[in-house]
């Protein structure tokens, strides 16, 4: 589905990323881990194609194609999805209408005609009870005065809507308390599907619980310096980050 | 062309005037204003960035040759509304295209249809609102006004239906001068609602619109206005509302301004004897080379009087707006609750937008607050639009749309948002693919 090989990129002139290789295959849940600064939230950005973000050298290809090649708005088509860490506030723009625009782009994309009001209506409204959201936020500005968990909640909702075929979760457990936390984890578990990939970006071994991936990577200074199954986020979780920093120093 | 003296020839078009006897005093005074007032420059503080060059390339000192037209309702027609309408064709009524139905206590009447008793009401009434010191083209209305629409209505009395008075000008073989007027009197504890809308054939406009309003809310009283210009881009269009509110009394006013040549709109609020409110929202969108200068003057005469004031404005290519909000506190007007937002969203690097707000502030026990911006589209918010497969064009649509959204969504006539809607939503694009998400949002769906 996914393949990342030897991913560079620079924000405002920094190397973030020095050399990423990563494949994710269809059905697959990997968690991403790392301390602060590691360049977890550049791989998003890098990969739905943030404009801050410059690609200095490497390659993904998404389903065969050239990911990089593609606009922010095609990646999405194709069925990319970033669920941001810090999702935007623009009001004056209602959540419906935003929605609407967004899922008739991505059905147009496939040759499907858009939907008609009152289907679509109907799906948002139960998407929104699946993930405990008022239905009184359809109406309202894109994230307008929503609470943090609010928002998070909306970011799934969004996911639930669009059915994308590579998720990524950016931080999406940062700022939830532990109810919320559950309500967000059985969104993305209710969208697991053999042909659903995901791509758990998080600094907390907490969110697995909830959310059990299939691999664990741990970022550090732009690559990825250790892979292994569920078990190496407990095993970060009790030993910290400091710890990977010295066994790759010592195997450097 | 040879250059023209506006002035010169304004003068001498405003002697010649045939106008209604009894508005011969309100006239003359006028035209001993004007006389008075030089022809604005860019050293003109109220005009600093609006250029009147334009009218001393051609004279618009002249009389309207024709108006007549074929088929004008559809440019002002507005679906499910039940109005009163008045309609005038270059500054001359139509009775024809009109309708107005009798409600007691009600007058509605153009002066020259007035009766006897009525004429002499309006000529008691007529120049008591309207500021003529600051701006040389209401000076010229009152020296040129002729015909225009008299409301008064009883105390306690609601007005049932809107009333909505248009004004379409058209294009004449040379260039001309139309002249209006609205005179708006409530009585105690009376309610009415008042569209102005400016429309113009599609077509080159060489009709220069001086049109004036003038309104008196009585004790108690509810004034719901607003003022729609969406005339051809070439029009030339001067205005001014000028309002007195009584004890206690409310206006409420919304006004959507799309770009022209030049159009200037002036509405002046004075807070008379105490307690009333001012609500104003408005939105002005130039594109292509147009103008728009809007100068608001609210005046605290009075203690216990609120204002709340909210402009946005949006501009394209190499357009150019002005705003000008000035709130003069009196020192008599204790407790006042002034608020005054202006924000501006800039769309291309040519496009510019003049914001100014005067504050002259002489009560102790007051509040003012005030604020303006002036921003682009803001790129994260566009980054996350694309990020859902929403193309960068209909993202920059959604986005400019949204600035303007809540003021719209705040439009209390269901008729006039659901008008509205699409003739904004138009100034952004043409292509109805990306306007199709703005005009069928939650409401509708």
């Amino acid at each position: 589905m996914l393949s990342i090989k030897n991913l560079q990129a620079k924000v405002e002139e920094k190397d973030i990323l020095k050399g990423l290789n990563l494949d994710i295959k269809p059905g697959e849940i990997h968690a991403i881990m790392g301390p602060n600064g590691a360049g977890k939230s550049t791989l998003g950005n890098v990969l739905s194609g943030r404009a801050d973000y410059e690609v200095t050298g490497g390659t993904v290809s998404f389903e065969g194609k050239d990911l990089l090649d593609m606009d922010t708005e095609e990646r999405a088509r194709e069925g990319l999805f970033l669920a941001f860490q810090y999702p935007v506030e623009i009001p004056g723009v209602s959540n419906l209408e935003f929605l609407k625009a967004s899922v008739d782009s991505i059905r147009a994309h496939r040759g499907e005609d858009p939907m008609n009001s009152v289907a679509f209506l109907k799906l948002a409204r139960e998407k929104c009870k699946a993930i405990d959201l008022d239905q009184s936020f359809l109406k309202r500005g894109v994230n307008e005065g929503f609470s943090g968990g609010e928002k998070k909640r909306n970011e799934i909702m969004q996911m639930m809507m669009l059915q994308p075929k590579l998720c990524i979760l950016d931080e999406t457990d940062s700022g939830l308390d532990i109810d919320a936390l559950q309500v967000v984890a059985e969104g993305v578990n209710s969208l697991r599907d053999p042909n659903r990939s995901f791509i758990v970006v998080t600094h907390y071994q907490r969110l697995l619980d909830y959310i059990i991936p299939d691999f664990v990577h741990v970022l550090a200074d732009g690559k990825i310096v250790k892979s292994g199954g569920k078990e190496l986020a407990f095993e970060l979780e009790e030993k910290g980050y400091g710890w990977i920093e010295e066994s790759t120093t010592k195997g450097a | 062309m040879a250059a023209v003296d506006f002035n010169q020839q304004a003068v001498a078009f405003a002697t010649q005037a045939e106008t209604q006897t009894f508005l011969k005093p309100l006239n003359q005074a006028g035209l001993e204003l004007f006389k008075a007032f030089p022809f604005p420059t860019r050293k003109t503080e109220e005009w600093k960035y609006t250029s009147l060059v334009a009218l001393n390339k051609d004279n618009y000192n002249q009389a309207i040759q024709t108006s007549d037209v074929e088929d004008c309702e559809p440019l002002y027609s507005i679906a499910d509304l039940n109005a009163n309408r008045l309609v005038f064709v270059n500054g001359v009524y139509k009775q024809t295209l009109s309708n107005i139905e009798v409600q007691q206590g009600v007058t509605l009447v153009t002066f020259a249809n007035a009766t006897a008793e009525q004429q002499s009401e309006i000529a008691e009434k007529i120049g008591q609102v309207a500021e003529t010191k600051r701006n040389l083209f209401t000076a010229l209305n009152n020296a040129k006004a002729s015909d225009g629409v008299y409301l008064n209505v009883a105390k306690d009395v609601q007005v049932i239906k809107p009333i909505h008075v248009v004004h379409v000008t058209t294009a004449q073989a040379n260039p001309a001068s139309a002249f209006s007027r609205n005179l708006v009197d409530l009585g105690i504890h009376a309610n009415a609602t008042l569209i102005e809308q400016f429309v113009s054939t599609d077509q080159e406009q060489n009709v220069l619109l001086n049109q004036t309003t003038e309104v008196v809310v009585g004790d108690g009283a509810k004034f719901n206005h607003y003022r729609l210009n969406s005339e051809h881009e070439s029009s030339l269009h001067f205005g001014g509302v000028y309002v007195d509110l009584n004890r206690d009394s409310q206006f409420e006013s919304y006004q959507v301004l799309l770009g022209g040549k030049i159009k200037r709109f002036d509405i002046l609020v004075n807070h008379c004897v105490g307690g009333s409110h001012c609500e104003m929202k408005g939105v002005y969108l130039p594109k292509n080379k147009q103008q728009v200068d809007i100068h608001s003057y609210i005046e605290h005469k009075a203690p216990n009087c609120t204002t709340n004031e909210v402009y946005r404005g949006i501009m394209a290519d190499q357009s150019k707006a002005v705003f000008n909000g000035r709130i003069h506190i009196h020192p008599d007007a204790q407790k006042t609750l002034a608020e005054l937002s202006n924000k501006n969203l800039l769309l291309s690097i040519k496009a510019q937008i003049n914001t100014k707000r005067e504050l002259e502030i002489y009560g102790d026990d007051v509040r003012c607050a005030h604020g303006a911006t002036v921003a682009q589209l803001n790129e994260t918010a566009k980054f996350y639009l694309r990020s859902r497969g929403i193309s960068a064009q209909e993202a920059d649509i959604i986005l400019s749309f949204g600035f303007i959204n809540e003021l719209l969504d705040s439009i209390p006539l269901e008729a006039l948002r659901i008008k509205m809607r699409p003739l904004m939503a138009e100034q952004f694009t043409s292509d109805r693919e990306l306007t199709k998400h703005i005009l069928t949002d939650g409401e509708s769906a």
